[in-house]
């Protein structure tokens, strides 16, 4: 009843081509966004917004990234992390060796590295195709880490190759707090998502969906398939490694090569996967669902100790909890294999019907 | 450069290829007979060593462990089919891979549940020493060991290749991965094939994990194993068997030489990915490995 766009009519093309041609939807990510600047700082403590809500933000820009090239171009990537760690170790090279840079022009120059190692990486893409592609993107995710740890020039000769990220300093002001940590990667996340999302409404984003669903096609109607391909990457790991400059900046605190392992880029694939491919909104589901539900399980298993008053081992707990996060991908995997977007969109349909379906 | 030192590095690297290549033959298989792209295999490997040695530390007798061993991964593969990939045929084959990196927390997971996660040893009475006559005579040493493994593998790929191109089950494996489509409609069971290779891939799992078991001890990193069959993999196309032993002889060479003669100028440790960059080559060259099925796109 409320959900119903009859008798918004649309008078000029501007009208017609806006994100959210719906004024239900408008008002309804107004107020999301103002309730993540505002109240949710304000009520949410410590813990929540340093342990749960950054790196959920966080994980959403990874997972937007992911979701450029792999949803969106059909490019098949497992070095994400890889992607990830460029940008976090970049950044505070840049913090540290150029004076009086400030924090984001260090996460952009990040994330422009970031994006050269990810054209080069992504020249492969041009000749093969698929599964071949994945696996040969695991060579990025092996040779970057192994450079990192390699070369002292990252680490600033650092011997233990765990460094302390610089202190974050916006015009003048310390970014210390979670709450201030909080608020910058929701100002950056929130900026580059709706970047994204008009990305993908551009003749750029269709040409990666044309070469997406058919390459051979796409190139035939002239879409040029380097160009097209190389930028996806490009853009997907600029993503990516300010995801990571965030990751290292505002979540960890430190910066150092063991945070963006192989199991960090299959993480990142879980959510792209679980929220929606090709969607913008999955990437933001699909982080929440992975992040949270780790420590939902982790909270249940307590609770079920409690309740129980047994005392489960450790190891028997992370196990089990490894077997219900693999079975809960496998059973999310059968009963919407288009990801949680897709529940998202026939929640939607259902809605402008409702209360009268007929 | 001294001449037996290189033959040395040379057969130890083709050696250790052959280990490659007994995981990259789990792969191959899946992927020939259903085009799933088995991320889990590493996590095969891992649980069907684990289940062995400790059945066998629980004081089982070594062929009867073996037996219950190979029962328990065709079991699996049974309800890996059932529960996995039914419910997902007619997906595209990204889905159909992340499953099985879900199949692959599941099985790590329940390994560990089952029977700990404490390291095991696993002897099997074939000392891992080099040989006496070959070392007094040329002065190289080859493990025997190793000599043992390449013979297995060796003998697995003969009985493999046999099975796949005379048997009956195997003509039928070689249709459903040509088109599936076309091996229903001449009345081959989609399902049974499936099972079956699910079964002979865990069989194939058992004898990687009890090689890789025996060198280098049957714990947790030994899922890492399959990250090491992937470019065998590339290099030798995802469907071909004679592809995935030839590719690994090559990894496990030019790996070995490479970190024997490159490895110290640029510091050492390029084995995590030196195999990548070698396979990449050969991408650039033949986009589907050496044996792996030439596509051809239509528009």
């Amino acid at each position: 009843m409320l959900y119903r766009e009859a008798g918004q009519f649309k008078s000029t093309y501007a009208q017609d081509q806006q994100i959210f041609p719906i004024r239900q939807d408008r008002i309804a990510i107004g107020v999301l966004l103002a309730f993540a600047a505002i109240v949710v700082p304000l009520v949410g403590n410590e813990y929540w917004l340093s342990a749960i809500i950054t790196p959920f933000l966080i994980a959403s820009l990874a997972a937007l990234g992911l979701n450029i090239l792999t949803g969106y171009a059909g490019q098949l990537s497992l070095g994400t992390a890889a992607f990830m760690a460029v940008g976090a170790f970049m950044a505070y090279n840049a913090e540290l060796r150029i004076p009086g840079m400030p924090i984001i022009g260090s996460f952009i120059i990040g994330g422009v590295c970031a994006a050269a190692v990810g054209i080069v990486f992504g020249l492969p893409s041009l000749r093969i195709k698929g599964f071949y592609l994945a696996v040969a993107t695991l060579a990025c995710q092996f040779f970057v880490l192994w450079a990192i740890n390699r070369v002292p020039w990252f680490s600033n000769h650092s011997s233990s190759g765990v460094i302390t990220a610089q202190k974050i300093e916006i015009l003048g002001y310390d970014v210390v707090s979670p709450a201030g940590k909080y608020l910058l990667t929701l100002a950056i996340v929130a900026l580059m998502a709706l970047a994204a999302k008009n990305l993908m409404r551009s003749e750029t984003g269709r040409a990666f969906m044309a070469v997406r669903d058919m390459d051979v096609a796409a190139s035939v109607i002239g879409i040029p398939m380097m160009r097209t391909k190389l930028l996806a990457f490009a853009i997907s790991s600029f993503y990516c490694g300010v995801a990571g400059a965030l990751y290292a900046f505002c979540y960890l605190g430190t910066v150092e090569p063991e945070a963006f392992t192989l199991d960090l880029s299959f993480r990142i694939l879980f959510m792209v996967i679980i929220g929606g491919v090709g969607s913008i909104l999955g990437s933001f589901l699909g982080a929440a669902f992975i992040t949270m539900f780790p420590i939902f399980l982790n909270r249940a298993s307590e609770w079920v100790a409690g309740v129980f008053a047994v005392e489960i081992p450790g190891a028997i707990v992370s196990n089990l909890e490894a077997m219900i996060f693999g079975g809960l991908i496998i059973f999310f995997l059968i009963v919407e294999p288009n990801g949680l977007a897709r529940l998202w969109q026939i929640a939607k349909e259902k809605l402008r019907l409702w209360p009268f379906p007929h | 450069m001294d001449i037996a030192f290189f033959i040395e590095v040379l057969a130890g690297g083709l050696l250790a290829g052959v280990m490659y290549s007994l995981v990259a033959l789990g792969f191959v298989l899946i992927y020939k007979a259903s085009g799933v792209f088995n991320f889990a295999q590493g996590a095969m490997v891992f649980f069907a060593a684990l289940t062995f040695v400790s059945l066998v530390e629980r004081g089982l007798n070594f062929w009867l462990a073996l037996v219950v061993t190979l029962a328990i991964m065709v079991v699996l593969g049974l309800v890996t089919e059932r529960v996995v990939l039914r419910p997902l045929v007619n997906q595209p084959p990204i889905t159909l891979f992340m499953a099985t990196i879900g199949l692959t927390f599941v099985l790590e997971g329940l390994s560990q549940f089952l029977w700990g996660s404490q390291p095991h040893g696993l002897e099997l009475g074939i000392p891992d020493v080099p040989m006496e006559w070959l070392s007094q005579k040329w002065n190289i040493n080859i493990s025997q060991f190793d000599l043992f493994a390449a013979f297995v593998s060796g003998v697995l790929v003969a009985v493999l290749a046999v099975f796949f191109q005379k048997t009956r089950i195997g003509r039928a494996l070689r249709a459903v991965a040509d088109d599936h489509q076309a091996a229903l409609a001449v009345g081959i069971p989609l399902q049974h094939i499936w099972a079956i290779v699910w079964g002979v891939a865990g069989f194939v799992a058992l004898v990687a994990g009890i090689m890789w078991g025996v060198r280098n001890g049957v714990q947790y990193s030994l899922t890492f194993v399959a990250l090491k069959a992937l470019p065998v993999l590339l290099i030798g196309g995802f469907e071909s068997i004679p592809g995935a032993i030839l590719g690994g002889l090559i990894i496990g060479a030019s790996e070995k030489l490479a970190e024997v003669y490159a490895g110290p100028m640029v510091g050492g440790g390029i084995e995590s990915w030196f195999a990548y960059v070698v396979a990449l080559l050969f991408l650039l060259v033949r986009p589907e490995g050496l044996f792996g099925e030439k596509h051809i796109d239509r528009v």
